[in-house]
């Protein structure tokens, strides 16, 4: 059996089609228990990867062994024992969320098996129950996907971009869903290009991009590595060289941006790593004061992973 | 009941059984469309005879003999009497224009000179006197050649033809022969062919479209199972389907059935469990709706042309019949007519029951070698 604390291992997996190659060469150990990110733009390769790790689709080479076992060997005995929520599939319309759930708990060994009002309770599908599945909101189609690759009671959850589409409300209560069951143990892998998921949710998170592993590491050591928690956003009147700023005393990274936050443009302004922003700012004013500028747009914010991937990439995440 | 419950091939069959009859559009065109189209062809093409030939009385207009001037008053007084002919008067041109839509079979034309209505049964003879009339008429459109020769009958025994021969009419009606008791089979027929397609091929690429068999791919669900439960649904559909025809036709036609009810039932399940191999064949690979849509007209339109659904395929060569008769429709066609029509027995039906189930096993073998699941 598996005694090893590795439930999923990756090594040199590609996948080609016609004329793109989706994943290139990518390698991950992920840990039992651990809740794992893929975190990346679309068009990234996550979702061709974590098809992969479910066993829908072949690679063109490298290996996956999860749970000590093979697709290529072991494809039954571990669909039994992972539970999937692609990115949005369409049940049954016209079946209820009940008899939905009831359908696919009929395809796993009785032994494991959950209870249905176990699911629907855990869910809060519970006064939904009788309702036709063509009638749930989104973030309710959501929870039953969740309910439906947890009713085989699975030692890992694969997650495709659980929360893309859905509205704050929806989208909390999924996190807070996904949480409990992270703190119960349970392997969860999850894509998503929403930074605030993976900060909120994983305990560590591959940063992938063009089909490669770009970062790996804890939300808060990728954040780290880009030097500095907090981030200044500044732009100026007249506009100002990065370099202008790179010895203002707490600054340890000065690079110039034409975006903002939001992937929007507004003008040329400098983006400043820094740790302490009490010590920092008053130095940066000190400093455009004494060359005679004045600050059209001041912002300053904690890091993210999207920084993270700006500075990684050049790009933002939420750029195609 | 638990035990049945919880077999996934039972929840898979159970669940295309409820998803398909909460959606009323497809319960209607499998159930109640084929009532609808057995009515209308059962009407359109009963046997006997309209009841009266439409005929069009028209004046003689040039009023050259002097005596009459109006449409002919004596033929219409002689023409209405007679209970096979639904006589109009009409305008010339009127008249011509009728003919030609149809509305009228044979347009009359001309006048009996000095014909009065005579008070007693027997007319006496009017001899050279009789004056002339005028048949129009498209002897190659049905029954138009009987109505002719209807009115002329009726104008010569008013005017004193006697006719010399005794004859005597009997009428009966041959059971079974009529052409809605040979339509009602091919009916069914049609309808488990399309019904068969339609419920597993359009079923299937759907469900691809959606991702809905990706998903039941990712599961420890056996793949053979979701493929089997289209086939376990069909024994609930096809038998009801194949009853509300049957019934509906003996109650509104007349059609019996003249072999057993079971040996009707055995086939239907046998053709439709044939067909749904097509089904599975033409979803093996088809990525959307639109593709399917096409495949299973491809496969159905000839044969609801070759195979014997509204006429004979005895109407094409003889060069092609050999190649029509191994079509799997035309199998279950032939089989149910023998049974259905002669009474014939099943196990007289071995070779057209060879057909199809040779259809079912190759087309389905075919088909999940080809099948894509994601």
């Amino acid at each position: 059996m598996d005694m090893d604390d590795v439930a999923i291992r990756i090594q040199g997996l590609v996948k080609k089609y016609a004329d793109v190659v989706a994943v290139d060469g990518l390698d991950l150990e992920i840990q039992r228990g651990e809740c794992f990110g893929l975190l990346g733009p679309n068009g990234a390769g996550k979702t061709t990867t974590i098809e992969i790790m479910e066993g829908l689709s072949a690679p063109t080479a490298g290996t996956v062994e999860m749970l000590g076992r093979r697709w290529t060997r072991d494809a039954d005995a571990l669909r039994a024992r992972i539970g999937v929520a692609l990115q949005e599939t369409k049940l049954f319309d016209r079946l209820t969320v009940e008899e939905t759930l009831r359908l696919f708990r009929t395809f796993y060994p009785r032994t494991r098996a959950l209870e249905v009002d176990t699911l629907l309770a855990e869910l809060q599908l519970g006064d939904k129950r009788r309702t036709w599945v063509q009638k749930l909101s989104g973030g309710q189609r959501q929870r039953l996907a969740v309910a439906l690759a947890l009713v085989g009671d699975p030692d890992v959850l694969f997650l495709d971009e659980p929360t893309t589409g859905l509205d704050p409300q929806s989208r909390r209560a999924l996190w807070d869903t996904v949480s409990t069951l992270r703190s119960r143990g349970k392997t969860i892998v999850l894509t998503t290009h929403y930074m605030d998921e993976a900060e909120h949710l994983c305990d560590r998170v591959a940063v992938v991009d063009h089909g490669k592993r770009i970062a790996l590491g804890t939300p808060a050591a990728l954040i780290d590595d880009i030097g500095g928690h907090h981030l200044v956003e500044l732009s100026c009147q007249p506009a100002l060289p990065a370099a202008t700023f790179s010895d203002v005393v707490g600054v340890r990274a000065a690079r110039s941006s034409d975006r903002d936050d939001d992937g929007s443009a507004a003008g040329p302004g400098v983006v400043l790593s820094i740790d302490e922003p009490h010590v920092t700012l008053p130095a940066l004013f000190e400093r455009l004061a004494q060359l005679g500028a004045r600050p059209t747009r001041l912002v300053s914010r904690t890091a993210t992973l999207d920084d993270v991937f700006l500075s990684l990439t050049g790009r933002t995440l939420r750029e195609d | 009941m638990t035990t049945l419950s919880e077999s996934p091939l039972f929840a898979l069959a159970a669940a295309r059984i409820r998803t398909f009859m909460r959606e009323p559009g497809a319960v209607f065109w499998t159930f109640g469309f084929p009532l609808l189209i057995t009515v209308a062809l059962g009407i359109a093409f009963r046997n006997q005879a309209p009841a009266r030939f439409p005929v069009a009385l028209v004046g003689n207009g040039a009023a050259s003999s002097g005596s009459v001037t109006t449409p002919a008053a004596d033929l219409v007084t002689v023409l209405a009497a007679d209970p096979a002919l639904d006589l109009r008067v009409l305008p010339e041109a009127e008249a011509a224009a009728q003919l030609r839509r149809g509305g009228v079979l044979v347009v009359v034309k001309g006048g009996i000179d000095g014909a009065s209505p005579s008070p007693s049964p027997s007319p006496s003879p009017i001899g050279a006197r009789a004056g002339s009339v005028e048949y129009t008429y498209d002897p190659s459109r049905p029954d138009a050649p009987a109505a002719r020769r209807a009115v002329d009958d009726r104008l010569q025994r008013r005017l004193g033809r006697r006719d010399v021969l005794v004859t005597h009419d009997r009428v009966t009606v041959v059971e079974g022969a009529r052409y809605v008791d040979w339509l009602v089979p091919g009916l069914l027929g049609m309808q488990l062919l399309s019904g068969a397609l339609w419920g597993t091929a359009w079923n299937i690429v759907t469900a691809r479209q959606r991702k809905l068999l990706k998903r039941l791919a990712a599961t420890p669900m056996r793949r053979s199972h979701y493929l089997l439960s289209f086939r376990l649904a069909g024994l609930v559909f096809v038998p009801i389907q194949a009853m509300v025809l049957f019934i509906f036709a003996r109650l509104t036609f007349g059609v019996v059935i003249h072999g057993s009810w079971l040996a009707m039932l055995a086939l239907s399940l046998l053709a439709s469990w044939s067909f749904a191999g097509l089904g599975l064949l033409c979803a093996a690979r088809a990525e959307n709706t639109e593709t399917a849509n096409g495949l299973i007209n491809l496969v159905t339109m000839p044969m609801f042309v070759l195979s014997g659904v509204f006429f004979s395929s005895e109407r094409f060569p003889a060069l092609v019949r050999p190649a029509i008769r191994v079509l799997p429709l035309s199998a279950f066609n032939d089989a149910l007519r023998h049974v259905v029509n002669d009474g014939a027995s099943l196990w007289s039906q071995a070779l057209p029951i060879g057909v199809l189930l040779a259809w079912g096993i190759v087309s389905s073998v075919v088909a999940l070698r080809l099948f894509r699941w994601t």
